[in-house]
């Protein structure tokens, strides 16, 4: 399988990679994004769709490990094609005018992206680790409190309390829709589908994206910051 | 237009002995440039004047002066071929520029080309990657079939032809945050692709074409669009896209394990 | 004279070159691999050279001043390359091309060179449609021709403005393929500096490095010329900064006879100089007279208050315009060979009707506007809109200009901040190319045994005038076509020979005048920079031995030019070190030659007492203003031998025969 090997090490399949695991991860956050809406017009639809993510061996053992190799991939690759294109050049300029010739987001990928990441470990703590330990460690999979109801509503909405955790979850979703404001169209581009039809309506999907989900996800966190009890 | 008053500038260049040596901005001053002079021009007055003050003059790589040889290469305030698009740096002109304004002038940073003096850069990795399959197999014998045989789709010979107006010049790599080459492969890659000629041995270009990029040391494309904007030829984001469908399915098509 | 054979083979002349091809000599393969061939220059002859004797199998050193061969300047061809393929069944055909480039170049090139140009001018095209070249294409898929001064045909193949540049790529791509395999060996940012002789052949060259400064020696069984004209001896040409004649003075110097040096074309459509500060002229293709229409002011006021800036061209109304070349040759108008076009605008603004406004005063318009009309018409009824406007007529016509011309426009545009779709374009004539060269025979070789020429380092195929996109064919004929069997005919002596070792005595010398000469200019410590001897070359050249010579100018450019070399030998400044990179030396190494050559050139333009072609002098002229030739006297070859000063230079003369035209009064009215 060298071939395998020589193609995903090549720059090219690199980005493409990178782009695969984009493309799954934006899937990803659009179904997170729908099953956490759920929770601001109904506490039941998000629990019992909460307990079938949580609890369904399809979800949680098919696409769980594949969401994880996609968001870890993501992340070292990153970083690693950071570090070479760092190293591709040495002596800096004395002046650059980047503005002159792309966007502020485009070039600064990595930077939101560990914001991201930041995000990511907080976010782990906050509901991941917790639901794992419970879980797989406990060995509870009932997903239910002492008073016989779900847990999932009644957790989310407890961390929300928290102004400083909501201020940072808010300003992760600041980073997370620059991230997406070129990343969305930049993963399209790396895996060559591009036409001169549909690319410009591939742009404007993406600004869509890059700005509904993460105001989506903001408007969840202070709505139940708000409202919560 | 010859009415106009010269321009007085402060310019800061890159100076560097040679290819060890570490190089730093120095400050000169010009003055009374006229204001329809090519950049390049002004250049050679602050090099006339250096000859004067004998010190060693700038060195700049420069040669048809019409924008089509590529040779000119300064990263001008910031910018590969400096501020206005679709120009290289001959092609710019001094009425660009007010009077009293300092210009910095930079040679093309990437590792894969180094500053050899000056303003000057070795760009021989390009020529690598052309020699790795920046053509067609065939030999001029004057045996081949009539120009006319294989009739070609208009609008793709047009895109053949506006990837080929490629000049080798680098600005690509040289605005690149990444000093990533993929713009000057892929339009390359794009110009055989397009034609039936090309298409007989496409899958193996792409694939030692892209082999050699890599090993020249250029950075990855990370799709900021930087080298579309500055190249002086405007060649498209496209071909980078082409190139990325011809060397994935490339890859994935061939009978290779 | 007895040097001068051409060795033009018997026959009748449209089997010459078949006859010559079955009866000269081959080197079977495995022999080639024992052959070192140097190539000096990598245009769109030295490239097609190296790139087809290397796919031969000879091992080939290609030499180039530039950081690649990709940037030779015969990536500044705009307009397109000739073709006799008869796509458009206008009546074209071998002969016709063969016949128009002979009259155009006013009946002093050689016949059998010029025959076999046009006979293997179809399969240039053939080959570079096989390499990938993208040539303009009309919607049937087929390819597109276009027409240019001197003819009457449309045998122009294209890519938009950018012909020479697609033909070189493809060169270059087709040396990049045996750069790969290692079947040539490239040598970017060398400089030839001498040629090599050995027991009277020519066995390598000494070149430096220009990154290193190291000099450096090459040996080879032949050596190729293949360097480019020498219009850079004016200052100011639409040659490329590096352009020079160094490679060609050299083997000058050392037996190779120069051929013509006076028969200098001046294109007639270039930006007009803007200053004193200008450094090189850029030339907007002659592709664009097929549709623009010259003209100056009929009134002499009207020129006057445009050169003060009082007036615009768009103010003077149509019956105010001299279309002076529709005026003057009615039957090629705005498409006469550029040499009558450039002095037909020379005489325009010498008698007061120049409209340039900056500060050289020099300019005539090329104007659009009607074409723009009539094509936005055409496209008007195409599309059915019966009731355009005079305004949307216009848009629709600057659509077609633009699809057409649109990067020259925008080129110019770039330069001038004028707006060519809405004024018309200020030209002038400026320096263009040299039909002069290296004498060769009908084989290309020099006078230098192993040595040839190719492209337009030699003097073969243009006569005293080149027609437009005639030069990019002739690059590729004598490399792809010509050359390779040719040479094969000399190296067939060569198989057991050996390599040529570098440690002769021949080298040692050349090189230690290569090293002598480099420490002069670096301990001279003068005052003057190279330059400043360069601009008073090229304004005695422009001035005196341009556009219109005289005997008692000619005279006076021999005596400055002598005098400016004197000054230069004893004042130039050459900063910095030998060792690395010095771009001053360099300079001033072709400018020292330059300084020989352009007295050469006067010498040349004095004794040849006729006007012909891109030869202008006033004194062989008619009334009318047209120029005389004299055939009884001049109808030959003037080739100089070197014998150390300029004014040494000993002439020979090739008389040239014409068995198959008839020598005529060159006529475009």
């Amino acid at each position: 399988m060298s071939w395998m090997k020589q193609t995903f090490n090549s720059s090219i399949g690199r980005k493409f990679a990178m782009a695969l695991s984009a493309l799954f991860l934006m899937f990803f956050l659009l179904q997170h994004f729908a099953i956490n809406f759920t929770s601001v017009f109904s506490e039941q639809v998000f629990n019992d769709l909460s307990h079938f993510m949580g609890t369904n061996p399809l979800v949680q053992f098919a696409l769980q490990p594949i969401l994880i190799f996609g968001v870890v991939y993501h992340f070292v690759m990153g970083f690693v094609l950071e570090a070479k294109n760092r190293n591709a050049r040495a002596v800096k300029y004395a002046k650059n005018n980047g503005a002159a010739n792309s966007t502020w987001f485009s070039r600064n990928m990595i930077y939101s992206g560990m914001v991201i990441l930041l995000f990511l470990a907080v976010h782990f703590y906050d509901f991941w680790i917790p639901e794992i330990s419970t879980k797989y460690i406990q060995g509870d999979m009932s997903g239910l409190l002492a008073n016989g109801e779900f847990r999932y509503y009644e957790e989310m909405v407890e961390k929300f309390h928290d102004p400083i955790r909501t201020g940072i979850y808010v300003l992760a979703f600041v980073f997370l829709a620059l991230h997406l404001m070129h990343g969305f169209q930049s993963a399209f581009q790396s895996v060559g589908a591009r036409h001169n039809k549909y690319t410009p309506a591939i742009q404007k999907l993406g600004k869509l994206y890059a700005i509904v989900i993460p105001a989506g996800f903001i408007f969840i966190a202070l709505f139940h910051h708000l409202t919560g009890h | 237009m010859s009415a106009n008053k010269g321009l007085n500038l402060t310019l800061k260049v890159w100076r560097q002995k040679n290819q060890d040596d570490k190089g730093q901005m120095e400050t000169y001053q010009v003055k009374d440039i006229s204001t329809d002079s090519s950049f390049l021009e002004m250049m050679d007055i602050l090099n006339e004047q250096l000859i004067a003050e004998d010190k060693e003059p700038v060195a700049f790589d420069h040669d048809c002066r019409e924008g089509i040889c590529g040779m000119c290469s300064m990263y001008i305030n910031g910018e590969a071929h400096g501020p206005g698009r679709g120009i290289t740096t001959c092609q710019l002109h001094m009425r660009e520029f007010n009077d009293g304004d300092t210009i910095y002038i930079e040679p093309w940073r990437a590792k894969a080309f180094p500053v050899i003096k000056d303003l000057v850069v070795d760009r021989g990795a390009f020529d690598r990657i052309m020699a790795a399959g920046g053509f067609v197999s065939v030999n001029t014998s004057g045996n081949t079939q009539d120009a006319n045989a294989i009739p070609i789709e208009k609008a793709n010979a047009d895109k053949a032809f506006d990837a080929a107006t490629c000049i080798g010049c680098g600005a690509c790599v040289a605005s690149c945050k990444n000093a990533s080459a993929m713009l000057f492969v892929s339009a390359k890659v794009s110009q055989f692709a397009l034609l039936p000629q090309g298409q007989v041995e496409a899958a193996e270009r792409v694939q030692n074409m892209v082999k050699v990029m890599d090993e020249e040391g250029f950075g990855n494309c990370s799709n900021t669009g930087a080298c579309e904007v500055e190249c002086p030829k405007g060649i498209s984001l496209e071909n980078i896209a082409r190139m990325n469908r011809e060397y994935l399915s490339a890859s994935f098509k061939s009978e290779e394990v | 004279m007895t040097k001068l054979d051409a060795k033009i083979p018997e026959g009748p002349i449209a089997e010459k070159w078949t006859k010559h091809k079955n009866n000269i000599r081959l080197v079977n393969p495995a022999n080639k691999r024992l052959i070192d061939v140097i190539v000096v220059g990598t245009g769109l002859a030295g490239g097609s050279a190296a790139a087809t004797l290397a796919e031969l199998g000879y091992n080939v050193k290609a030499f180039c001043y530039q950081d690649s061969p990709r940037r030779a300047h015969s990536i500044a061809a705009q307009g397109g390359i000739n073709a006799a393929k008869n796509y458009q069944g206008d009546g074209d055909s071998t002969y016709r091309l063969f016949y128009d480039t002979v009259k155009g170049g006013d009946y002093r090139s050689r016949e059998a060179n010029v025959y076999r140009l046009a006979e293997v001018s179809a399969n240039i095209i053939d080959q570079c449609v096989a390499q990938g070249v993208p040539f303009a294409r009309d919607y049937g898929g087929l390819l597109d021709n276009r027409s240019f001064g001197g003819v009457q045909v449309s045998r122009t193949f294209y890519a938009k403005g950018q012909t020479g540049q697609q033909l070189l790529l493809g060169c270059y791509s087709a040396m990049s393929r045996q750069i790969g395999k290692g079947k040539i060996k490239m040598y970017n940012r060398h400089e030839m500096l001498d040629l090599v002789i050995v027991n009277g052949k020519a066995r390598g060259i000494i070149a430096r490095n220009l990154v290193t400064g190291e000099i450096e020696r090459h040996s080879a069984h032949a050596v190729v010329i293949a360097s480019g004209g020498y219009g850079n001896v004016f200052f100011l040409s639409t040659n490329a900064m590096g352009s020079n004649a160094s490679a060609a003075w050299k083997i000058h110097k050392k037996g190779a006879f120069f051929a013509n040096p006076c028969y200098t074309q001046i294109h007639p459509t270039c930006i007009p100089q803007h200053g004193d500060q200008q450094s090189k002229l850029t030339l907007m293709s002659e592709s664009l007279r097929n549709d623009g229409r010259i003209w100056v002011p009929k009134k002499k006021e009207d020129a006057e208050a445009i050169r003060a800036g009082k007036l615009k061209p768009t103010q003077i109304a149509e019956e105010d315009r001299d279309y002076y070349l529709e005026r003057r040759y009615p039957s090629f108008g705005n498409l006469v060979p550029r040499d009558v076009a450039s002095r037909a605008a020379k005489e325009r603004c010498d008698a007061g009707y120049g409209v340039g406004t900056n500060e050289t005063g020099e300019a005539v318009y090329l104007d659009f506007s009607s074409a723009i009309m009539r094509y936005g018409q055409e496209t008007a009824n195409v599309k059915g809109y019966h009731n355009a406007s005079q305004e949307e007529i216009r848009k629709l016509g600057e659509e077609v200009v633009e699809k057409k011309y649109g990067n020259l426009f925008q080129m110019y545009e770039k330069i001038t901040a004028d707006n060519p779709y809405k004024t018309p374009m200020k030209i002038y004539p400026a320096v263009h190319y040299t039909m002069g060269g290296i004498w060769v025979d009908y084989n290309l070789m020099t006078t230098i045994e192993g040595c040839y020429a190719v492209g337009e380092a030699n003097f073969s195929d243009h006569g005293a005038n080149r027609l437009g996109a005639s030069a990019l064919m002739q690059g590729l004929a004598d490399g792809y076509f010509v050359l390779p069997y040719t040479i094969g005919d000399y190296l067939a002596d060569d198989i057991r020979t050996g390599a040529i070792s570098t440690d002769l005595p021949e080298f040692e010398e050349a090189e230690n005048a290569v090293r002598e000469r480099i420490d002069f200019f670096l301990n001279n410590k003068g005052s003057k920079s190279v330059d400043h001897f360069h601009k008073r070359l090229g304004k005695v050249m422009w001035n005196k031995v341009g556009m219109a010579r005289n005997a008692q100018g000619l005279k006076e450019a021999i005596e400055e030019i002598k005098q400016i070399r004197e000054e230069f030998w004893k004042d130039v400044r050459v900063p910095g070190s030998g060792d690395g990179m010095n771009l001053e030396l360099e300079k001033a190494g072709r400018v020292a030659d330059f300084l020989e050559l352009g007295e050469l050139f006067a010498r040349d333009g004095l004794l040849r007492e006729e006007s012909c072609g891109g030869h202008y002098r006033e004194e062989h002229s008619t009334e009318e203003g047209e120029a005389e030739r004299d055939d009884a006297n001049f109808t030959h070859v003037s080739a100089w031998e070197y014998k150390g000063e300029p004014s040494d230079a000993v002439l020979h003369q090739e008389a040239l025969k014409y068995e198959n035209i008839e020598l005529k009064t060159r006529s475009y009215k």
